[in-house]
């Protein structure tokens, strides 16, 4: 079985290759990447990429496949789908499921579900506390030996600033990644963005700090044990400050953010629309830019989805209450382009960075590249030409997105994992 | 004059020439009001539904009333005594509202929103009776209507208001109303009572009550609720009442002929002294009447436009 994509602008960030030329695959595997390859076999598949950009299949490290138990929202089957439209062909789901990911067979039951029925590569997130309690530590060696790639408890924070010293302690022993969700739920007491905004809307706030004392917190914490963190979803110019600063000081900490805070501010909740509902909530302006910021000077390392479907039950009832998040497969990199990319905010190589290679080696799997050797994980896009997003096209169970009807740039013409066409143009 | 939507939900979405119309009708609704015999077939036919989520008497007996006396059938449902506590969302119950042929759905709630979520899913026209800590539009036209008939005109004048602005629907639609009229709106009260940037709203902002009332029009005091000292943003109300309570000589900051009103029910000797109640320019009680107004004129304006004409779509 041999495929043969000609003729593309192929990039691998990990190692700044920026070429057009060909790529030759032959049973799932990346047998040469140069210039006018010739077809080995008689009748090999040929995509014609002349004027696309072929990339490794990007990489998210926060994603919630909600199976088991909420399958109503989302499975792996969909979930991993919608994954393969938006480009990815690697996702990390954490393990806020029904029941909870917090033990070696759960971890398995994941592993193997994803691998009868998955497009893509599914690589689950234990928790950090049993039954993400916050009380006493999941059993994080026995998921780590079952393929755990991390543990984090996110959808809440790890409240106990003892229990998150011993994770970072006990995780480390098995080289195995914490990711924390910031967030102080004393201060979190609220429905969006603490603000001129909620102060017009009369909804209770949440001010920034809720997230800026834990990030705080556990750089502090990682710091002093010489530990390695990684903060999910950083929403506030005050955490990049931060994170910023840790960095500097040698703290091994890493951190991700999502398309929603780098295109959306508190504004977008005006109308009380719940599809901008999500934890941490949009912030402002002024913090957009500082994210943006961050992604440029390196303080921020991924991008990732936070892909959080809701079915529009819970979506479609009283703001207070609807639930927080969105789904983000489908519009992750068209926005990493149409903002980033497009805006002279990051060059492409870079945005493909904090998508592919970046969040690849953060969870330590090998993934997010271009090489001879190598599995093919590949999706090719195409940067020119702007299309309309149109939440009823997704290929999720559940349609909670901000950005239906928005122009992005960036269309996912194909995406193939090992070596499989999962998506293709005619598919579409 | 129609207004510009089917919905009456906050004075944000109202014009300054909407507002004015609605006191205008209101002006003439106290006439009637004030008849022996208080009974018009302005909405003879016409079917009004109270839907409240919280308690309430003197909003949901204002608005029974105003659809009563204009000949409407009206009908009160609470959350406690409905299919609500089997667990019906808001939109259900409100589509089943719908489906009755309800002209005018009126809504209390205590989450902000839920009048704008229900208006998008009903042919009924709705009335926000008070949403959370967001708006309570008739609220704000009645201190309207008393404010013009005590003072001749809303332009111009200073309001303070005065306490809780942070949780309090009736200081949002207040201030939004008082400055598409061209008043001028100065609040004060704690500092943990007052929203995070108030000021954006184009008030003047005092963490204290003096400079507040200091050359007031008009003193609007607020409901302190009690929960505010167990949720930890008052040490008393003891205290409240000491540094932010309205009695007659903080009063003499303001005009020597200010208004004082208060939506109710009063806490007295907390927000308000007894004997700044008993004033003769405290119109605590003319509020309420003015109320049942333009209620009236608003449930008028509205059920004339809305309702089903036997579509069903």
């Amino acid at each position: 079985m041999e495929i043969l994509i000609k003729g593309g602008r192929v990039m691998d960030p990990a190692r700044h290759f920026d070429t057009v030329c060909d790529i030759q695959i032959v049973d799932g595997v990346i047998q040469k990447i140069g210039e006018n390859l010739a077809p080995e076999t008689e009748n090999p598949t040929m995509i014609d990429a002349s004027g696309k950009v072929v990339a490794p299949g990007l990489v998210d490290m926060h994603c919630h496949l909600r199976e088991p138990g909420q399958e109503y929202k989302e499975d792996i089957e969909s979930g991993t789908l919608a994954a393969a439209k938006g480009g990815f062909t690697s996702v990390a789901c954490m393990p806020n499921t029904a029941p909870v990911l917090d033990n070696a067979a759960m971890i398995e039951f994941v592993k193997s579900k994803a691998a009868a029925v998955g497009h893509v590569h599914v690589w689950p997130i234990g928790a950090v506390s049993k039954g993400l309690a916050g009380e006493q530590l999941a059993e994080i060696g026995d998921m780590r030996e079952a393929g755990a790639v991390a543990v984090s408890d996110d959808g809440r924070p790890v409240a106990n600033p003892e229990l998150m010293r011993r994770a970072l302690e006990y995780a480390d022993m098995f080289d195995t990644l914490v990711i924390s969700h910031c967030e102080d739920l004393s201060l979190a007491n609220g429905a969006m963005n603490e603000g001129a905004v909620s102060t017009r809307l009369g909804l209770k706030g949440i001010p920034n700090a809720a997230e800026e004392v834990q990030v705080a917190r556990d750089v502090i914490i990682a710091g002093e044990l010489g530990k390695r963190i990684h903060i999910a979803h950083v929403s506030t110019a005050g955490s990049v400050e931060i994170i910023r600063q840790a960095k500097a000081r040698g703290i091994r900490v890493t951190a991700e953010t999502c398309p929603h805070y780098f295109t959306l501010t508190e504004e977008a909740v005006e109308g009380y629309d719940t599809n901008a509902k999500m934890n941490p909530p949009l912030r402002t302006e002024k913090d957009l830019l500082a994210v943006i910021a961050g992604l440029a000077d390196g303080t921020i390392d991924v991008i990732a989805t936070d892909h959080a479907p809701h079915h529009e039950d819970e979506k479609n009832v009283e703001f207070a209450v609807a639930l927080n998040g969105i789904v983000g497969f489908e519009t992750a990199l068209g926005l990493g382009i149409t903002y980033l990319v497009k805006k002279d905010k990051l060059t492409l190589q870079e945005l493909l960075q904090k998508m592919t290679c970046m969040p690849a080696k953060i969870l330590g799997i090998e993934k997010g590249q271009l090489m001879e050797g190598a599995a093919a994980d590949i999706v090719i896009f195409d940067m020119e030409h702007p299309y309309r997003v149109n939440v009823s096209s997704f290929a999720s169970k559940s349609k909670n997105s901000p950005y239906n009807g928005y122009e992005l740039y960036g269309k996912v013409e194909y995406t193939l994992a090992d070596g499989k066409v999962v998506i293709s143009p005619d598919m579409q | 004059m129609k207004l510009a939507t089917k919905d009456l939900l906050g004075m944000k979405e109202l014009s300054a020439e909407e507002i004015r119309y609605i006191l205008y009708q209101a002006e003439i609704m106290k006439h009637i009001l004030l008849q022996d015999a208080k009974k018009t077939p302005h909405l003879q036919g016409r079917t009004v539904v109270t839907l409240f989520y919280e308690n309430s008497t003197r909003t949901r007996l204002s608005f029974e009333l105003a659809s009563k006396y204009m000949s409407a059938n009206a009908a009160n449902i609470t959350a406690s005594g409905s299919s609500v506590q089997k667990g019906e969302s808001l939109i259900d119950t409100a589509k089943t509202l719908d489906a009755m042929a309800t002209d005018v759905i009126i809504i209390r709630h205590q989450m902000s929103g839920a009048p704008h979520l229900i208006a998008k899913n009903v042919n009924a026209a709705v009335i926000n009776a008070g949403d959370g800590m967001n708006e309570h539009p008739t609220q704000a036209l009645l201190d309207l209507l008393t404010m013009k008939e005590k003072k001749g005109q809303i332009e111009g004048l200073r309001v303070a208001i005065i306490g809780d602005v942070a949780h309090s629907r009736v200081a949002r639609s207040n201030i939004y109303a008082l400055q598409k009229l061209g008043a001028e709106v100065v609040v004060g009260g704690p500092s943990t009572l007052l929203p995070r940037d108030i000021a954006t709203l184009g008030v003047e902002v005092y963490e204290n009550v003096e400079s507040a009332l200091r050359g007031a029009d008009v003193v609007m005091c607020l409901r302190l609720q009690k929960e505010r000292q167990q949720n930890g943003l008052l040490p008393s109300m003891r205290e409240y009442s000491k540094f932010f309570g309205v009695d007659e000589k903080r009063l003499a900051l303001a005009k020597p002929d200010a208004l004082i009103m208060h939506p109710g029910p009063v806490n007295r000797g907390v927000e308000l002294t007894s004997g700044v109640m008993s004033l003769d320019r405290a119109v605590i009680n003319e509020q309420v009447t003015n109320g049942v107004a333009v209620r009236m004129a608003v449930l008028n304006i509205l059920a004339k436009r809305s309702g089903h004409y036997g579509n069903f779509n």
